[in-house]
């Protein structure tokens, strides 16, 4: 018979492996988290203690209005006396907001941050001012006598501060927000809760998603190790063949794209809106200038009939992006703007950018699309393309001619170039 | 005025510029893959690295000092958003 658990009937802490404990809070009554995520059932605030023959660890803690749960589950497994080691994997204010109190509680205890999150402490914690850290990065390690705390330096899952924790004598990782997901669920365990494959995908695509360089880095640190169960900061802890996980983490962080078209291939996505067919005109020129550079593969999408979401996935893995549209009324078109805010998921460092479009007199729309894309990080290495109302066969021309030198900039041909003086840069 | 000449090794681009335009100027408009975040300081985002002509740019504050040590940087890494460009010099991002 399975074991049953149930840690909304009690506030003590749960020991999963040998002197490593569950002392974390329930949050069922969540619904929103980080404005940009919902959650059906609430979440989790999992923080952990570990107790070795010289002292005990604090990993992580709970959100500030989640202390009562967290410490009642702390003071039932250890004294706050023979707490030597406080570990903050990630200061986001879910998982540091009980760290003040923690430490008027345990005034001797150390506490073991990243570099990165040195400024972060700062500016979350103002009044304990001379709060006492180390910092740690891979390769460092604490001891408990006969338990060891080893860190990996896992920055950008999801904030530049973050790391994991391994305890190598119970081969348990410590993962930080790597691996969790918001579900809130009273067995704990992932092979005792429901069904909770729909969290974890969901909190990857918001939360990971656009740090997937981040999380395969991570994961050269994690692969190697022993595991025996991940211990992540929220949802289940994962005792039931971990490594499922990690596998899960690295089908999703590998582009689809690459594996379809080959590795060599560089791929462009035009995007367009137009009323009067004008800039598809334009469009269309731009593609057929592009696609005669060996190596690249373009895509020509109308606006008009396609949904953000799977734009949003065709963008992530493109590496150059163009989008056109005409002016109206000063502005850009909505659409155009709709997909523009709509990539705070994915990661657009340095795709290569380039903007597009007709107009009759003023012409705003070009400009203002590529300053947007230069807000995303993009670069934009070749100026907009501009026609005024109907292209001419020249213009047309012109419109090949700038698909040709965007395709030439993404496959690395060099351009023909002087030194440009500083004042003739618009 | 004094004028200088950086180059951006990624785009391969030399630019001209009057003494003491501050990298981030020219790279933007550019189009060199130097990006940027808070443009004051204070994130790192912009971290580049400089190639030639260390010695062409101007001293690191303290504040650049301490950010470039929190995000790791290489001995030869800057701050585009805060280094001045006072003489030659080439740079790549970080
Ligand atoms: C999912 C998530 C992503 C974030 N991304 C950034 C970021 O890219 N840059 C940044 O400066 N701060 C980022 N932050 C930090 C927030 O801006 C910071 O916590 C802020 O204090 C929140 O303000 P609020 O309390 O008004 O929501 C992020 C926070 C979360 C939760
Ligand atoms: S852009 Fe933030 S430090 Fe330069
Ligand atoms: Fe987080
Ligand atoms: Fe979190």
């Amino acid at each position: 018979m399975k074991t049953s658990v149930d840690v909304s009937a009690h506030r003590e802490g749960v020991e999963f492996a040998d002197g490593v404990y569950w002392v974390g809070a329930l949050d069922p009554n969540l619904r929103t988290f980080d404005i940009i995520l919902t959650t059906a059932n609430g979440t989790t605030y999992n923080s952990y203690l570990v107790r070795g023959s010289d002292g005990v660890a604090v990993i992580d803690t709970v959100k500030e209005n989640f202390s009562d749960e967290f410490f009642a589950r702390l003071e039932s497994v250890a004294d706050y006396s023979e707490i030597k080691v406080i570990v903050l994997n990630h200061l986001e204010p879910d998982h540091s907001g009980a760290l003040p109190e923690l430490m008027r509680r345990a005034p001797q205890a150390h506490l073991y941050i990243s570099q990165r999150a040195t400024s972060m402490l700062k500016a979350l914690l103002h009044g304990e001012a001379d709060l006492q850290y180390t910092t740690v990065k891979t390769g460092d390690s604490v001891s408990l006598g006969d338990r060891t705390l080893a860190f990996l330096h896992t920055p950008f899952l999801h904030w530049p501060d973050t790391q994991c924790t391994y305890v190598e004598e119970e081969g348990v990782l410590f993962s930080g927000d790597v691996f969790g997901c918001h579900y809130c669920d009273k067995r704990l365990y992932n092979d005792l809760v429901g069904d909770f494959r729909f969290s974890f995908d969901y909190y990857y695509a918001h939360i990971m998603r656009p740090f997937k360089k981040h999380v395969m880095d991570a994961l050269k640190l994690i692969e190697p190790l022993h595991l025996k169960q991940i211990a992540p900061t929220h949802g289940p802890i994962l005792r039931d063949r971990p490594r499922r996980y990690v596998t899960h983490y690295r089908e999703l962080s590998t582009s689809a794209l690459a594996r379809s078209i080959g590795e060599q291939d560089r791929s462009m996505i035009i995007f367009y809106m137009s009323s009067y067919g004008n800039t598809a005109r334009m469009a269309e020129a731009i593609s057929e200038g592009a696609s005669s550079i060996e190596g690249v593969r373009v895509s020509l999408y109308d606006l008009q009939g396609g949904e953000t979401d799977p734009f949003v996935d065709l963008i992530e893995e493109a590496d150059a992006l163009l989008f056109g549209s005409p002016t109206i009324n000063g502005d850009a078109v909505k659409p155009v703007w709709d997909l523009l805010s709509s990539l705070a998921v994915v990661n657009l460092k340095g795709k290569l950018g380039a903007a597009f479009g007709s107009y009759g007199w003023s012409g705003e729309a070009v400009r203002m699309i590529e300053d947007r894309m230069r807000g995303l990080k993009m670069n934009i290495p070749v100026q907009g393309q501009r026609v005024k109302l109907i292209p001419t066969d020249e213009e047309l021309q012109d419109c090949q001619d700038f698909g040709r030198q965007i395709a030439e900039v993404l496959v690395g041909k060099p351009q023909e170039k002087g030194v440009i003086d500083f004042a003739d840069l618009a | 005025m004094a004028k200088a000449k950086i180059t951006f090794e990624d785009i391969e681009q030399t630019v001209s510029v009057p003494a003491g335009t501050r990298v981030i100027e020219v790279s933007e408009r550019i189009g060199a893959g130097i990006i940027y975040g808070c443009r004051e300081g204070d994130c790192g985002t912009c971290m580049m690295h400089v190639l030639e002509g260390w010695n062409n740019l101007t001293e690191p504050s303290v504040l650049e000092e301490k950010v470039l040590k929190e995000n790791m940087a290489g001995r030869h890494d800057r701050l585009a958003c805060q280094a001045q460009i006072i003489g030659d010099c080439k740079v790549k991002p970080a």
